[in-house]
């Protein structure tokens, strides 16, 4: 184990839990912040109870924003028009290449524009359901009525969102949802309205209010009198370790679906922001909870670096099916529709091809572990627009996914128009992160996350589209009301970088990179990233199960002991080095993996995408445990030893839980 | 541009000529690589990485290039292969390029973007901070958080927003620049004009921002544009040239209109 950061400071006396089973007692650590009164008023509340900055004393304080996705962008940009002094960091050599760029499918507002029956109780309602009952009600609720005020914002920047020939916006829907309220710009949503937070980030670097810091890596948050005051960042160019001073700092740094090697996330997605954080004290909830999309390219060999998504919107037209009998190897084209399986319109007839995610990634996986799975492999099935095709005409079909057919052939070699697409489940989203308070703040004071980077909104499941609403909620609409409270409210004091936690800080990064290049052993970076994901695939994947984890949790520390003394990492410290920061963040993922498989491990129960096998109804349905489970997971960091379990229990006073049913 | 395609699934054997330089001041050279049994399904990166892990194994430093997304969308990628930017494929970033374009024996010339305005960081990377620049001179509509009204207030017709997605859906790769024989930007500078005046909200700025845009490319070192159409046939979003005829008439109008 290597342990280079100096230990959080923890209170002698507390009495938390170590895993298993347990009642749902609230952590004095833990304070959520949620404001009392009906959940429809809480925000209205609270943004009218929280202290302000005065104008004229915003450019007095320096914030840090640490990652420049939609979250890290739209924080920037605001709170630079709001007067405050902003320094935005990102390993990316611009702002425009983070990656919610990648995202395809849209972003969900209660606007009702369709005028079939959405409003923002019904957009809170879906998310809470959607997510499986473990989800904050408030800020769910927050999320849905900040969601109209998003698309405002977005088309006045010029987002080139779909229109109807009338002119005004376009709708569909996406899974999870019974009515349409996903706006969307072709199948490049994300990078639309990327762009658009971008540009208006940009302008605040024109105006000198936002200072930018392209390809610089954050390697550690500094804690000064028990308070975020800055970070420790790696120029990638030239390798030098800087030290950065703010009055408080935003982590916007994103989702970490890479510790399974093979995920939907951009190559650099990783851990590393977050993780340095909690090893500073910030909480970090929920790990355990990943969402399998189920709509991706299945892979094809042991060279694939990434696996690539078919937006859910396909779903929209697109009909999911495998042949009935086990075995069957004829063309799709020779299938004949009554040997054919349309299993997810059989099991779910209300939503059928528009059940939520978790739940058609894990009905594919059940028809492939029952050997009717097609393509060489077997690991994947079919999603087939031929009856669209025939009822729209492909002209249409075309028009609404194109370049996501483009794609398809590009990859495949397969022509979607054709034969029918072949898809399966791959790792996609996060809903785990660091624990944060209704104000959006961790247990460390100052430190804020944002976006995928913290735990907050989606509970144990994410519906499509929401999780571009939430980097955007927390960015344009949340995080300049909280921070300018916190601002507000706390005394700092000045400090200078000849502050000893600065030199520690820095001295410690700088350590472990020299100790990545000096241990010269044997083995690739990529392929203990690799093995390190054939391990969480299988254990800590769709199906879990208690000895798996177990295994998982062996397995991982014996891969990170190996790691720290095998590892081969090329070329030196000084110049760009690409593999160097592969190695650190692998590092990183070594250490989270097996937290994730201690949590998943210690929830025994199944609840969205946390599929424990033990857990499930005699339908083959996840079986949650309300009665001790509701409540979010936190996890304090011990400097490797056994971490301990700091509970925040759920209360559900307006979306009673039930079974979810999409039946 | 011709694409030939492999069609067997037979493993192939490539030379690569790739260009090594290790840092903005160092020169750089070319240098040899075999890759062996690449799979036609393989991406052109995923053949780059079986190269690099070669290349760490027997102690070397392996090839720096950009990439992120690996789905065509991010930008970061670019690599001029055999002199083409992004490679043989139409319409396609390198990370898209499949290793079916290619045949067995094939020699493989790799090279990074060249161009004044894009100094070479390391191997294949380049900087590309310029582009960043030129948004900031004026690439965006002037709405601060808060201050926008409903948006189906006011109603767009379905072909200006459809046009405006087409000059929106650039990536800022720089393959147009890299193309150019002048090392232009008008390609990449005039899609996001161009974005910006086909829609309505983009009006009252338009005058400023095509001056200041344009003024900001030139400042950066970028040569002019003189309708070769490299950048158009390049350019992975196929972005097109009509994009340049607008910005040249944004920027006259906003001369004659005598806005600063
Ligand atoms: C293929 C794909 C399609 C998707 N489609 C949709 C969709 O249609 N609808 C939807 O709602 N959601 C979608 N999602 C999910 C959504 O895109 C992401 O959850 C969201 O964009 C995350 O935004 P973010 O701002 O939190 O983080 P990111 O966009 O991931 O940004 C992270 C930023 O942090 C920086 N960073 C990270 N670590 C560091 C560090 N240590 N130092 C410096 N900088 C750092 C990065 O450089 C980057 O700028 C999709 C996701 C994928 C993978
Ligand atoms: S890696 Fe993102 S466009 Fe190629």
């Amino acid at each position: 184990m290597n342990n280079e950061t100096i230990a959080p400071a923890k209170p002698a006396e507390t009495e938390v839990e170590h895993g298993g089973l347990g009642d749902k007692v609230a952590s004095p650590f833990l304070d959520s912040k949620v404001p009392s009164g009906p959940v429809s008023e809480r925000w209205n509340k609270a943004k009218f109870e929280m202290k302000l900055v005065n104008p004229a004393n915003k450019r007095k304080f320096t914030v840090i924003c640490v990652g420049t996705g939609l979250a890290g962008a739209s924080a920037s940009a605001t709170l630079a028009e709001l007067g405050y002094n902003v320094h935005a960091f990102t390993y990316h050599d611009s702002p425009r290449r983070a990656h919610s760029i990648a995202a395809q499918g849209g972003i969900n507002a209660a606007k009702n524009y369709a005028n079939d029956g959405d409003s923002v109780y019904r957009l809170f309602y879906d998310t809470v359901k959607g997510g499986d009952y473990r989800a904050r009600e408030s800020n769910v609720h927050r999320l849905a009525e900040v969601s109209v005020n998003i698309i405002d914002q977005c088309v006045a920047q010029g987002v080139p969102f779909a229109r109807e020939y009338g002119g005004y916006l376009d709708n569909r829907s996406f899974g999870g949802a019974q009515v349409s309220r996903t706006f969307y710009a072709r199948g490049q949503t994300g990078q639309q309205l990327l762009l658009g937070a971008y540009q208006a980030m940009m302008r605040q670097v024109q105006r000198g209010s936002v200072k930018l810091h392209t390809r610089r890596e954050m390697l550690d948050v500094v804690v000064v009198e028990g308070k975020a005051r800055g970070i420790i960042v790696r120029n990638l160019v030239t390798g030098e370790i800087e030290t950065h001073m703010a009055d408080a700092v935003l982590l916007c740094t994103g989702g970490y679906s890479n510790v399974f090697f093979l995920s939907t996330n951009a190559k650099h997605c990783n851990v590393t922001a977050a993780w340095r954080a909690h090893k500073k004290g910030a909480f970090f909830a929920n790990p355990c909870f990943t969402q399998i999309h189920p709509t991706c390219i299945p892979v094809s060999g042991d060279y694939q670096s990434k696996l690539t998504l078919m937006s859910e919107s396909l779903r929209n037209d697109g009909r999911v099916w495998v042949p009935k009998a086990a075995g069957d190897k004829r063309k799709p084209s020779d299938i004949p529709e009554e040997d054919r399986d349309y299993f997810l319109e059989r099991r779910y007839p209300a939503f059928g091809n528009l059940v939520p995610r978790d739940v058609a990634s894990r009905a594919a996986k059940a028809v492939c572990d029952e050997g009717r799975g097609v393509g060489d492999s077997g690991l994947s099935v079919y999603l087939d627009f031929g009856d669209a095709i025939q009822r729209l005409g492909e002209d249409t079909i075309r028009a609404r996914y194109g370049n996501l057919f483009h794609m398809y052939g590009h990859i495949t070699a397969e022509d979607p128009y054709k034969s029918p697409m072949r898809i399966y489940p791959a790792v996609h989203y996060t809903m785990g992160g660091l624990w944060v308070d209704y104000h959006l703040q961790t247990t460390i004071p100052g430190l804020f996350a944002l976006g995928e980077a913290n735990f907050s909104d989606h509970g144990a499941n994410r519906l499509g589209a929401s999780a571009l609403m939430q980097g955007l909620a927390d960015g344009y609409f949340v995080i300049p009301y909280t921070l300018g409270n916190y601002l507000a409210s706390e005394k700092l004091s000045k400090i200078t970088p000849e502050r000893e936690e600065f030199k520690v800080a820095a001295k410690e990064a700088q350590e472990r990179i020299t100790k990545l290049l000096s241990i010269k052993g044997t083995k690739t970076v990529h392929e203990f990233h690799r093995e390190l994901g054939h391990i969480m695939w299988e254990n800590v994947g769709m199906g879990r199960t208690r000895e798996g984890l177990q295994k998982a949790i062996t397995q991982v520390a014996a891969l990170r002991e190996e790691f720290w003394r095998n590892v081969k990492v090329a070329g030196d410290a000084d110049n760009l080095n690409p593999h160097l920061e592969h190695a650190s963040r692998v590092a990183d993922f070594l250490e989270f993996g097996e937290l994730m498989a201690r949590d998943a491990l210690h929830r025994e129960e199944s609840c969205g995408g946390h599929f424990r096998e033990e857990y499930q109804t005699p339908e083959g349905e996840a079986q949650r445990d309300d009665d001790h489970f509701a409540y979010v997971a936190a996890w304090e960091w011990n400097n490797g030893d056994t971490p301990p379990l700091h509970k925040e229990p759920l209360d559900f006073e307006e979306v009673h839980p039930s079974q979810r049913s999409y039946k | 541009m011709a694409t030939q395609t492999n069609g067997s699934k037979k493993p192939m054997n490539l030379k690569l000529l790739v260009w090594r330089q290790k840092n903005g001041m160092s020169k750089g050279a070319m240098t040899t690589y075999e890759a062996k049994n690449v799979s036609p399904d393989m991406s052109f990166l995923e053949m780059l990485d079986v190269v690099n892990e070669d290349i760490i194994k027997s102690g070397g430093e392996p090839i720096a290039f950009e990439h992120d997304c690996r789905e065509g969308i991010c930008g970061s990628c670019g690599l001029m292969i055999n002199g083409v930017a992004h490679g043989p494929d139409e319409g396609t970033t390198v990370c898209q390029l499949h290793m079916r374009s290619f045949k067995d024996g094939d020699t493989v010339v790799i090279e990074p973007w060249r161009a004044r305005a894009f100094p070479v960081i390391k191997d294949l990377v380049v900087d590309r901070s310029a582009f960043d620049r030129i948004i900031s001179a004026g690439g965006y509509i002037s709405v601060n958080t808060g201050q926008a009204p409903d948006g189906n207030a006011i109603p767009i017709a379905k072909q200006s927003s459809e046009d405006a997605m087409d000059s929106a859906a650039c990536i800022g790769c720089g393959a147009c620049v890299a193309q150019c024989k002048n090392a232009s930007a008008a390609l990449f500078t005039s899609a996001k004009i161009a974005h910006l005046r086909l829609l309505p909200q983009g009006d009252p700025e338009r005058a400023e921002r095509a001056l200041r845009m344009v003024a900001q490319m030139d400042e950066e070192g970028f040569g002019s544009c003189s309708n070769e159409g490299e950048c158009e046939a390049v350019c992975p979003k196929e972005i097109g040239m009509v994009n340049i005829s607008l910005m040249n008439r944004e920027y006259e109008r906003a001369l004659i209109s005598g806005k600063k």
